[in-house]
């Protein structure tokens, strides 16, 4: 299985958790990553191209701080610009159907805070709805979203466990160990219809 | 002709005109009309100041009908010539039969030789070329349907004119020597054919591919008047090569304006020639004025009068239940009506030419000169009937007046000056469809950009008279882009004073110039390698590692921060240690707010989004 890491993070310079995150899966075969601020400061995303690529791929990984409860602001125009009407959805939009879609995010609050009770009052599974959705619509498995919570207050040692963690997940998807359709969000059904692409899968060596 | 004579009627003239045609025109009843009466005041019968030259006069001044109908030519693209080639041969052709026949029918029942009967008829089957145009055009009428509709018509009397002439002798009983200026005259048909048709085809080739590189020279020369001389020379060329070959001066003349329609020139040429045009048809309305005969009129006074309006009556008879088949709407219909209505120039030529055939009694000949003069001066009138009484019932009675549209080809945006500058604007505006003319004043520029498809004019663009034929009364946007700094100003002024709905957008050559054109006030000043050296210093930023998008942040938060600087600035010019304080404020205060952004200054966090979790710590 080919995987799609889009990265976004407006001042990579300045986070912390995001770096590990992603240099603990850069240069990995057959896991490609693209830096969505730096190819598109200008926010012109490329739709052809970004269609192109997710063609090629079999699981979509949208990397990213979380910003106001929701991603960096070019997340939200990669996603209108990208998933066209007759392409991702709708009469004839066909064309990601099978593949998997994975949140992998940082916080800066802790996971208590992410609950009803908490002082962000949903959790992240509940914030994360419009990628629920939207993976539906697309006709696409929605996997278990991969947190870091609070990682400003790391130690090294942790944060190094935790990104190699999230480089094992991402791997394990890639190779084969993981099952994705196991690995699907809680209470996430595959939309009818759905039907694993086989394509690119990645022999396990 | 004595000089003190010459200049002694020309005095009289002239100031008929500077006194009628204001008075009139503030009574809003049209130049055209102050013209005619002024002649009628100044001439034989009222005041006696205009001798009895007044044919003579008419003859010279019938040159400014010549030269308007270049300057409508020169309105007319090919294109739109040849969509207007069904009015000009169906209602042309339509209407010069049906009124030649229906006067010349009238006029023989009522007596008259068959012969002088048909003259009369294809005599006042002509509308006035001069009246009508200059009258439409003063109203702005010309581009509407109607308006169109009427010049059609009158392009194909003019033509008819020539057949007309040549018709006269046959009728004529014995053979009379015919006064021939042409050069074609003695040759058998098949060389005149010949002869007209490479007229018509030089007069296109020379226009097409013969002016643009005499105009480049003449413009290289930089001497005004050498172009105004061009132009003229062009006309009257025109004019004689016409008559050499026995056309139609004005077809001719009109053809060529055609053809030049699409050249860069086009507004140089009608900025040159509108003011002889102007005073050359002034001259003209005056001598049909004072050749009113009113000794006639006294004479006669039913007969003229009723004569008169036999024809007006007569005209519209045949003019309106054409307009109707030709499916104009009623409001369309009668202004077409109403506008071609009268007798024509033309009219004497004819009459003067069958007087001189014995086809015409000198008392026929007589009244129908007057009564042709005396339904030219009510023409104005009757127009203004149409307009103010059966126009505003059509209004009000909720009649479509959809095809009054005037075109929408009037430009959004006028770019002054197109070097290197100028010419990104209007590439970036070209592709993106927005309507734009350009100005420039360089001969070779507007020979190259022409290729690109650009709407391009040559003249000096700091001039009212280029601006205002540029479109700049309808034009929302001007680009100032030329490459002189003081003509920079003097634009800016001329336009915010005459034009002060244009929004101006300047291009500065450096800070200095960028604090002399804020001065004028404007606020869209633009110092020309601003913008590419942020673009470029971004990039070398990129280049070194910075992250694009921090690179790109840090360009707008330094562009967005001197452009503010420059403004501020601007408001200290003249007193140097407020300016130098001001700079050293300034640069401190941009390291610090790009130092922020970086995130170098001591911030704990990710200044994106942190604030709700610092207090979960």
């Amino acid at each position: 299985m080919r995987l799609l890491v889009l990265f976004a993070h407006p001042r990579p310079r300045q986070s912390v958790v995001q770096r590990a995150m992603l240099a603990s899966i850069t240069g990995l075969p057959d896991i490609t990553v693209r830096d969505l601020y730096a190819e598109y400061p200008d926010f012109l995303v490329d739709a052809r191209r970004e269609q192109a690529l997710l063609v090629e791929h079999d699981l979509v990984v949208l990397q990213h701080p979380l910003y106001w409860y929701s991603s960096p602001a070019i997340v939200k125009e990669w996603l209108d610009v990208v998933l066209e009407e007759g392409w991702a959805y709708g009469p004839g939009g066909t064309r990601l159907n099978g593949k998997f879609l994975l949140n992998a995010l940082s916080t800066g609050g802790p996971s208590e805070a992410y609950h009803s009770k908490g002082r962000n009052r949903f959790a992240v599974r509940q914030l994360l709805a419009p990628y629920d959705q939207t993976a539906y619509l697309c006709g696409m498995g929605w996997l278990e979203p991969f947190v870091i919570h609070a990682g400003r207050k790391l130690d090294v040692a942790t944060l190094t466990r935790k990104a190699e963690s999230y480089r094992d997940l991402l791997m394990g998807l890639r190779d084969g160990r993981h099952d994705p359709e196991k690995h699907l969000a809680e209470g996430y059904a595959l939309p009818r219809g759905f039907t694993q692409r086989q394509e690119h899968t990645r022999h396990a060596t | 002709m004595q000089l003190d004579q010459f200049l002694l009627g020309a005095f009289v003239y002239l100031a008929a005109a500077v006194i009628a045609a204001p008075l009139f025109a503030r009574l809003g009843l049209g130049s055209v009309l102050g013209y005619l009466i002024a002649g009628v005041v100044i001439g034989p019968s009222v005041l006696g100041l205009a001798g009895n030259d007044s044919a003579d006069v008419m003859h010279f001044a019938e040159f400014g009908v010549i030269v308007m109908l270049f300057l409508v030519g020169l309105e007319l693209q090919p294109a739109k010539l040849w969509e207007l080639r069904k009015p000009i041969l169906g209602l042309g052709t339509l209407q010069v039969a049906a009124t030649a026949a229906v006067i010349g029918g009238v006029a023989w029942l009522a007596g008259h030789a068959w012969e002088a009967a048909l003259v009369a008829g294809l005599a006042l089957a002509l509308s006035s070329t001069a009246i009508v145009v200059q009258s439409l055009n003063e109203r702005g009428l010309l581009k509407t349907a109607a308006g169109r509709s009427s010049f059609a018509v009158l392009l194909f009397q003019d033509v008819a004119v020539i057949p007309m002439l040549a018709l006269l002798p046959l009728l004529a009983q014995q053979a009379v020597a015919v006064d021939d200026h042409s050069l074609t005259a003695g040759l058998p048909a098949w060389a005149h054919t010949v002869a007209v048709l490479g007229a018509v085809a030089a007069i296109m080739l020379g226009g097409r591919y013969l002016t643009r590189p005499l105009f480049r020279w003449v413009a290289g020369t930089g001497i005004r008047e050498i172009f105004v001389a061009f132009a003229l020379l062009i006309v009257v060329g025109i004019t004689l090569l016409m008559q050499l070959v026995g056309l139609s001066a004005a077809l001719g003349t009109f053809l060529a304006g055609v053809v030049l329609a699409d050249s860069e020139y086009r507004h140089e040429l009608e900025m040159d020639l509108d003011p002889f045009k102007g005073l050359l048809l002034a001259v003209f309305f005056i001598a049909v004025g004072s050749g009113i005969s009113f000794a006639l009129l006294a004479r006669m006074p039913a007969m003229l009068l009723g004569t008169v309006a036999a024809i007006i009556v007569l005209k519209l008879l045949v003019l309106l239940p054409l307009a109707r088949a030709f499916r104009m709407p009623l409001a369309d219909a009668t202004r077409f009506a109403f506008s071609l209505a009268q007798g024509g120039e033309f009219a004497f030529v004819l009459v003067s030419f069958a007087l001189g055939l014995k086809l015409l009694g000198g008392d026929e000949a007589g009244l129908l000169v007057a009564a042709v003069a005396i339904s030219m001066a009510f023409a104005p009138l009757l127009m203004m009937f149409d307009d103010r009484v059966l126009q505003r019932r059509f209004a009000a009675g909720g009649m479509s007046r959809a095809s009054d549209r005037i075109e929408a080809d009037t430009p959004e945006v006028i770019i002054a000056g197109h070097g290197r500058f100028g010419m990104t604007i209007g590439r970036l505006l070209q592709a993106n469809r927005v309507r734009s003319v350009v100005l420039d004043h360089d001969a070779e520029q507007i020979d190259a950009l022409r290729k690109y498809g650009f709407k391009i004019f040559y003249g000096d663009a700091s001039r009212l008279d280029l601006l205002e034929a540029a479109g700049a009364k309808d034009a929302k946007v001007l680009v100032i882009a030329i490459d002189d700094r003081e003509k920079t100003l003097t634009l800016i002024e001329t336009a915010r004073k005459h034009f002060p709905h244009l929004k101006v957008f300047a291009r500065a050559f450096d800070r200095v110039h960028a604090y002399e054109l804020l001065g004028t006030g404007i606020n869209d000043v633009y110092r020309e390698v601003f913008g590419s050296s942020v673009d470029m210093g971004r990039d070398v930023l990129t280049a070194l590692g910075r992250h694009p998008f921090e690179a790109r942040r840090a360009a707008v938060l330094f562009k967005a921060h001197d452009e503010r600087m420059t403004r501020v600035s601007a408001t200290h010019q003249g007193d140097t240690s407020k300016l130098i304080d001001t700079w050293r404020k300034s640069r401190a205060e941009i390291a610090n707010v790009l130092a922020s952004d970086r995130g170098d200054v001591a911030t704990d966090a990710d200044p994106a989004w942190s604030a709700p979790d610092r207090e979960d710590a």
